[in-house]
């Protein structure tokens, strides 16, 4: 695996040129990407046309800002413009946006390259990478095992070197888990920092946009080029840059930690959780014992939230404008059942049902406004928490990478997400970092979240770690691009 | 047993903002099909509404100039159904904490009528059929509208009409939108139930949708009571449904039951964070707000002196009353020029789209100008009537068609000249007068009058006349 500044160095060198550079990730992408499915498409044309323009800003002599020129993965919920965007779904199988969204406008104004739209859950909804419709994405640290969800394509896209870093989208810890699974770091910002303008949404008041990169640092700077406020996102409200301010000094720094989130840990994940508390408190933190006892309804209140959202949000798809449609139908009501039946797989199915079951007259208070009572007395509890510390540290999954086809019940799997979701709830910022290994040298992660605006310290606390394990966790998937 | 009605009316009123209520599109009538519209209207995958400020805005003066309370603290809520023209599957509209509460307007009779709520969404699209094809068109999708809700104080058609009627005249008059129902800019639905007159407890109601003229609004009242009565009346059921009125037959029939009752599912927009309306701008929207037409009415009767049936003509539209103004500014009785207006203009301006946008030859300067000619005697009032129809037909100033000889004939000595004329030409009618016949006066004046061809004031004449007569 690869940095971002380390291809910004080779390329303000000079010592390969942008086009060289991006022929040898679309290559790698080929190759690889058969055993991975990290892709779900390359857009080659995309990436060889801003390659040039980066050549050409470099023969001028002119810097480059420090995402320029180099290659990266988009997940196939965030819309580009005459490029297809799927969302891993049947349904939106042939759908080409007629916009660009937000972020790949910012990113598209810094000549990032686009090397290809990753692979994910359809529409976003799932822990394993398993329910797209183009077939999971494997993790590149063993491929008989899961790459996490939903963004499991773009995390498996830079763990195989086929991408420097990706973009992802978390509802629910969709960055985080595929990052913990695949070694990676994930940044979940706080909810309104990137705007979601483009992103297609699954939940919208839990979706945010964020970074899956080799290491801290890269995570920062990618944050910084994303977090722009958008006028076209009325939750947008942008954030302050994080890059300069990391020293990965924390002498000093409380880190809380709630039993709550220890319960039913693996034991290679409560041992490398351990150690890096150790590790921590050596560093010069302070732990501070914390107790979150709204922790056992956060995943109701999330499933309930997120799926009505959901089934709001999916209702636009019936085949009329866009998207799949049915072949054969008797009536309107008949198209549009069966164009939606055909179109969405059964993790989506499943997701509305439930979401137009909650918001439905005569269950609407029982359910959803109960959910948004919790929302809001999860938003308390954990103000409370911070006012007694700095950050959170959290296993991100209990588990690590589950084997293909693993085949838990929904309920089973969802219950994967109680450490990720609670922090979209609340609308924090949360990175997960890799922590250590378990007997299978599967990745394991560890979760730090912050207070809402706090990536900075999030970050800081993270590059503690990162410095001092030295990256020995960072081990290289034997694939894709070595430079 | 004599039945009453019960009513209550839902009227969707489109703002006049430029644009639309989540983008920045156009809200201009017409256009070729789906060229109106973006990836937010279309309700693209991943687009995002973002709440026009203005429209907002000029919710909160409808609501101000309807005595409603303003919230200024209020929530966007998705209202989900399914249908081609709603690209979303859902309306984005206002439930709990709408913009407006409360509110009434005023009948002339002095009935209030009271208002439930006002508040914001956004239009659907538009359905084209074309043989047996159905195209739709987005170009209306996410126009502003305000839905106004009123209680069910309506006891008959009459009051609905002229309830619609006033509340075209108020929002025309604060500018909030045109109100025309021929292009449906205002539509209306109506919720109508009978019970035995004397009985309090409501019966159960009919709702009719997208009522689009007053006439199609009373017709279908008048059909669903008698519809009504004839079921109670024979000891039938009335049951809760939606129906449609058409126009051609006046008759209401069956859209849709009651077992499928829609189930909007609402629920806050996640996407649009909450409205609120800082103190300055609703006290600068309250301070901005203009004089309403009732206010105004009040005014030109009491204050200005023109007969009510007039004023009624002149406060309908605002562009009128703000003609009217300005034609009187500087005229001596403003009375003179509200009947040159409501006798000559209305007689040439004479529909209301017309009257609506009021754009006459003659300039509001032009007609205070031959007001103020008329008052200070230097014309007779016949002569400025037949100079302002040319006026009208022309669009020149009064000067253009007032020789000089017209103004010499009205000077103080050339009326006595005339006056002497006649008494000198009369002598019977002179000494009829002498005689204490009152009318023998008109027939001198008469005199005075074919003498000058017209031009001589006749009440100036006839006290000269006496003037003279009697020395």
């Amino acid at each position: 695996m690869t940095t971002i500044q380390a291809v910004h160095h080779l390329l303000t060198n000079r010592e390969v040129t942008c086009r060289e550079l991006t022929v040898r990730y679309l290559k790698a992408a080929d190759d690889v990407n058969p055993q991975v499915n990290a892709y779900i498409s390359l857009t080659k044309e995309a990436a060889l046309a801003a390659a040039d323009a980066v050549d050409k800003k470099l023969c001028r002599g002119e810097a480059l800002a420090p995402l320029e020129g180099v290659p990266f993965c988009l997940k196939d919920n965030i819309s580009t413009k005459g490029l297809a965007t799927t969302c891993a779904s049947h349904m939106l199988e042939n759908y080409v946006p007629i916009y660009d969204a937000a972020i790949w406008e910012a990113l598209g104004t810094q000549n990032a390259i686009l090397v290809g739209k990753g692979n994910m859950d359809e529409f976003a909804m799932g822990s394993t990478c398993e329910n797209s419709y183009f077939g999971g994405s494997k993790n590149p640290h063993n491929l008989g095992h899961v790459a996490g969800g939903s963004s499991g394509g773009v995390a498996a896209a830079v763990a195989a070197n086929i991408a420097v870093y990706g973009i992802g989208s978390d509802t629910g810890g969709s960055i985080r888990m595929p990052a913990s699974f695949c070694g990676l770091v994930g940044l979940k910002p706080t909810y309104g920092a990137v705007s979601r303008r483009g992103l297609i949404a699954y939940g919208s008041s839990l979706d945010q946009i964020g970074p899956i990169t080799t290491c801290v640092e890269d995570a920062a700077l990618v944050f910084d080029a994303i977090c722009e406020k958008d006028p076209g996102d009325m939750t947008s409200r942008g954030a302050a840059p994080v890059a300069d301010r990391l020293t990965g000094d924390i002498k000093g720094l409380k880190i809380g930690i709630a039993s709550e989130f220890f319960e039913g840990l693996s034991g290679d994940v409560d041992k490398a959780l351990s150690d890096a508390v150790a590790l921590y408190e050596k560093l010069g933190a302070e732990i501070v014992p914390l107790h979150f006892p709204l922790l056992q309804y956060v995943l109701p209140t999330y499933y309930i939230i997120a799926c009505a959202e959901a089934s709001s949000n999916l209702g636009r798809y019936d085949g009329l404008r866009y998207g799949h449609q049915a072949p054969s139908f008797s009536d309107l009501n008949d198209f549009i059942c069966r164009t939606r039946t055909e179109g969405f797989g059964k993790e989506v199915r499943r997701r509305i049902l439930l979401g137009t079951y909650v918001l439905s007259a005569g269950y609407y208070d029982a359910y959803y406004n109960k959910a948004q009572q919790l929302r809001r007395a999860i938003v308390r509890e954990f103000s409370d928490m911070f006012a007694r510390c700095d950050v959170i540290l959290t296993p991100t999954v209990p588990v690590t990478a589950l084997q293909f086809g693993a085949d838990l019940s929904p309920v089973e799997t969802y219950q994967t997400d109680i450490c990720t979701c609670s922090v979209n709830i609340a609308g924090l910022p949360a990175v997960s970092i890799p922590c250590g290994v378990d007997s299978k040298s599967l990745p394991i992660g560890l979760q730090l979240i912050g207070g809402r605006f706090r990536e900075a310290t999030v970050l800081n606390a993270a590059l503690a770690f990162e410095r001092e394990t030295a990256r020995s966790y960072l081990k290289t998937a034997d694939m894709g691009v070595a430079l | 047993m004599t039945y009453e009605m019960v009513i209550g009316l839902e009227t969707h009123v489109e703002l006049s903002t430029k644009s639309k209520i989540f983008c920045s599109c156009t809200t201009a009538f017409g256009g070729a099909p789906n060229t109106h519209c973006c990836p937010i209207c279309t309700g693209q995958p991943g687009s995002l509404p973002v709440l026009n400020k203005s429209v907002v805005q000029y919710a909160v003066t409808a609501g101000l100039a309807l005595n409603c309370r303003i919230n200024r603290h209020s929530v966007m809520a998705r209202k989900h159904y399914v249908y081609p023209d709603l690209p979303k599957a859902y309306q984005i509209s206002q439930y709990e904490l709408p913009l407006c509460e409360g509110g009434w307007v005023e009948l002339s009779g002095g009935k209030r009528i009271n208002l439930t709520r006002i508040h914001i969404e956004e239009d659907a699209g538009k359905l084209v059929h074309q043989g047996s094809a159905v195209f739709v068109d987005y170009n209306r999708g996410g126009v502003p509208l305000i839905e106004i809700v009123s209680e069910p104080d309506f006891r008959s058609a009459e009051e609905a009409t002229e309830y619609l009627e006033k509340l075209q005249t108020i929002l025309r008059a604060v500018g909030v939108s045109d109100c025309r129902m021929q292009e449906g800019s205002m539509r209306c639905d109506v919720n109508i139930s009978l019970r035995p007159k004397g009985e309090t407890a409501f019966g159960v109601r009919a709702e009719i949708k997208n009522l689009n003229s007053f006439t199609s609004v009373a017709a279908a009242i008048e059909h669903e009571f008698k519809r009504q009565e004839e079921i109670l009346s024979s000891g039938g059921v009335v049951v809760q449904e939606t129906r449609h009125f058409d126009a051609d037959t006046g008759e209401t029939t069956n859209l849709r039951g009651k077992e499928n009752a829609d189930d909007y599912r609402y629920f806050p927009d996640p996407d649009i964070i909450p409205v609120i309306l800082p103190y300055d701008v609703l006290e600068q929207l309250e301070s901005s707000l203009p004089e309403l037409p009732d206010k105004k009415l009040a005014r030109y009767v009491s204050q200005l002196g023109v007969p009510e049936a007039d004023a009624r003509m002149l406060t309908k539209y605002r562009a009128v009353s703000d003609y009217f103004e300005k034609a009187s500014a500087g005229v001596q009785n403003p009375k003179t020029v509200a009947t040159f207006m409501v006798t000559q203009m209305f007689g040439v301006i004479q529909t209301e789209a017309e009257r609506e946008h009021w754009s006459p030859s003659v300039t509001a300067e032009q007609l205070g100008e031959l007001t103020r000619l008329l008052e200070s005697d230097k014309i007779s009032r016949n002569l400025a009537k037949r100079v302002f129809s040319q006026m009208l037909e022309t669009g020149k100033p009064a000067t253009a068609f007032i020789t000089e000889e017209d103004m010499a004939g009205f000077d103080a000595s050339a009326l006595k000249a005339l006056c002497q004329k006649a008494i000198d030409d009369n002598p019977k009618s002179v000494d009829d007068y002498k005689a204490g016949k009152e009318k023998a006066i008109k027939a001198l004046v008469g005199a005075v009058m074919r003498e000058s061809k017209g031009r001589a004031n006749a009440l100036a004449a006839e006290e000269e006349l006496k003037k003279l007569i009697i020395g």
